[in-house]
């Protein structure tokens, strides 16, 4: 890959673009279109890209198997910790208010950015995992 | 925590999946996922006993109030499809440990993504049983779905993998259909609340895209349940998935798609509605006698005996929705209860399977000779499974069977009647086939292996004891089906 230099130039350039705007839609997702699926798979697209252009090795060391494995079980787990901390709080499953005693409101939003950064991480996490699957298929 | 029940029957499968996808392979992953199935049970066990004392328990999930937020109802039809799922859920994975380490098509260190896949099945079906949302019944279903086609790709056999992309293809053509189904009732009525539907379908009835709703819905749920002649998506997928993959499927993923059935006809549109005026009556009697005429007949020329009971299946949901197509309480709890019974003789019957499989490596008619000597205790098991399966008085098979006699009888349809007692007697056809090669013929001489290991046998045989015992105290499995089908009916109540 080393003669595409202008490929190779504009991906690092794009690289940090595209994560930051990932995370801008992760947590703009309150007030704006936006949220865990779409902000998951924007994340996941970008190191998509950097596997294309510098290659699977170099994406995996960046982004080991092991730590997809986590990544994808996390997510569920704060989503569903979540869930079970509205539960102990005296409120249902997945109820936001009860998160923060003193005001319902701010504890609705607190609920869910939690339940949509679990939904980020395991969005991002399994798209990862499917190029890699695909990718190193016959290796 | 007693109140919190219906959320976590679902919740503790769905936080134990991720848990056992954490764990290294080993012991820990399974008695994980197998104190996870175990606590669902427990969890099915308490709803039914406070639902048949209480009456109808409903949840609201993040404290938003029906209609709004997505609400689960627990009413006698649901708990008791929870303990028929939860049961055969905790009693597979007890057999489970055997098998996945040696006769699935998985490297060591991806064990603990069969329980964490498994345990995401068993969230899906539940979840689809226990919701009150018809949206969410999409998303459960879902769920359930995409893991028992990753589940059923992980068979020994490299057919295995099309057996599972021709489920693939026809559950996601099934599934869309139901979420268009859904979708046009939600633009017709602006609800998607079951209750709430139901209460303001009426009013929108006589519309065509409530009918084409209907339609949708119909087609959409045939498939999921295979029903003749949509089931061909079937055999294969229950002949190569792991055996006990295919025990837990066939004993759960097919009976919650007949109680989706039976929710939308009955709950949503209303037995009225969907009897009265667009006589799905008239669709499902013939496809289900034929199915089970069909699929029975079939199942005698099989010689891989997994694929002749996956063809017995298909004749087996035929009876159900035979059941279904009576349109009376007796014949509805005939449905219902067959949903029970038919779980607890596929699972004995798989499980023995697997046994089999697990020790002589194959399940076909020519390898099996014998294995009445070498394995009696397994084979004693299918026995007792085949004679559940024919309908033999004192095993479970027999009540449901007596239930459709009785309903088609109410109606004067003498010919059902007679059909289901000579397709009855084709069961004892295929079986006595098995019988014959495993009791009758000399085992090879080559042949070294023994009974299979305890850990293989105790839960077969629970399931084994199970069908004696629901043969002769029917209180939980024709009394609550007969609850239930009032409940669905909207009679005696």
């Amino acid at each position: 890959m080393k003669q595409y230099s202008i490929p190779r130039l504009i991906t690092k350039l794009l690289l940090p673009l595209i994560l930051l705007f990932a995370l801008y839609v992760q947590f703009h997702g309150d007030f704006g279109p936006g949220g865990g699926f779409q902000a998951g798979v924007i994340f996941a697209a970008g190191f998509v890209l950097y596997a294309l252009v510098y290659g699977l090795d170099n994406a995996r060391r960046i982004m080991p198997p092991w730590l997809l494995r986590v990544g994808v079980s996390l997510g569920v787990l704060i989503y569903a910790g979540v869930g079970v901390a509205g539960m102990l709080l005296g409120g249902a499953f997945l109820d936001y208010g009860v998160l923060d005693p003193h005001d319902p409101v701010h504890g609705q939003h607190l609920g869910i950015l939690l339940v949509e950064l679990g939904v980020g991480i395991t969005v991002a996490a399994v798209m990862v995992s499917i190029f890699y699957a695909f990718a190193g298929r016959g290796r | 925590m007693t109140e919190h029940l219906p959320a976590l029957q679902v919740v503790v499968p769905l936080i134990a999946a991720p848990l056992c996808a954490l764990l290294r392979p080993g012991r820990a992953v399974w008695l994980l996922a197998m104190a996870a199935c175990a606590l669902c049970l427990l969890i099915a066990a308490l709803l039914l006993d406070r639902v048949l004392a209480q009456g109808v328990i409903s949840y609201a999930m993040g404290g938003w109030p029906a209609p709004w937020g997505i609400v689960y109802r627990v009413d006698a039809a649901n708990a008791y499809m929870l303990l028929i799922v939860a049961m055969i859920g905790a009693v597979v994975m007890a057999f489970a440990r055997p098998v996945v380490e040696q006769r699935v098509r998985l490297p060591v260190r991806k064990q603990p993504w069969f329980y964490a896949t498994y345990l995401l099945c068993l969230t899906g079906l539940l979840g689809m049983i226990i919701t009150g949302d018809a949206f969410n019944v999409f998303v459960f279903l879902e769920i359930s779905s995409l893991s028992s086609y990753a589940l059923i790709s992980i068979g020994r056999d490299r057919r295995a993998l099309t057996a599972a992309y021709q489920y693939l293809i026809m559950g996601t053509i099934g599934a869309t259909f139901i979420l268009i189904g859904i979708g046009f009732l939600y633009v017709m009525t602006g609800t998607l609340n079951m209750e709430d539907l139901a209460a303001r379908l009426p009013a929108v009835a006589d519309t065509r895209t409530i009918r084409t709703a209907f339609a949708f819905l119909t087609i959409g749920i045939s498939l999921k349940l295979a029903l003749f002649p949509l089931h061909l998506w079937l055999p294969n997928a229950y002949a190569y998935a792991p055996s006990a993959v295919t025990a837990f499927l066939a004993a759960t993923a097919t009976k919650v798609a007949i109680y989706v059935l039976l929710r939308f006809f009955f709950t949503i549109f209303g037995a009225q509605f969907s009897f009265g005026t667009m006589h799905l009556d008239a669709i499902l009697l013939p496809l289900a006698l034929a199915g089970i005429f069909s699929a029975s007949v079939v199942a005698i020329f099989q010689t891989n005996v997994k694929r002749m009971l996956a063809y017995s299946s298909v004749a087996q949901i035929g009876y159900m929705v035979l059941g279904i197509s009576l349109v009376s309480v007796t014949g509805l709890t005939a449905a219902i209860s067959h949903l029970f019974n038919h779980a607890l003789m596929k699972g004995t019957l798989f499980m023995a399977l697997g046994c089999v499989s697990f020790r002589i490596g194959a399940v076909s008619l020519d390898r099996m000779a014998g294995v009445g000597r070498t394995m009696p205790w397994t084979m004693g098991a299918f026995v007792i499974g085949g004679l559940s399966l024919i309908g033999v008085p004192l095993t479970a098979g027999f009540v449901s069977k007596w239930y459709l006699i009785l309903g088609a009888l109410e109606r004067g349809w003498w010919p059902v009647a007679l059909l289901v007692l000579f397709t009855s007697l084709l069961a004892v056809v295929y079986i006595w086939r098995v019988v014959e090669v495993a009791y009758f013929q000399p085992a090879p001489e080559d042949r070294t292996t023994g009974e299979a290991p305890l850990a293989l046998l105790a839960p077969t045989w629970t399931l084994a004891l199970a069908n004696l015992y629901f043969g002769i105290d029917t209180s939980l499995n024709a009394g609550v089906a007969r609850r239930a089908a009032e409940a669905l009916l909207g009679v005696g109540q």
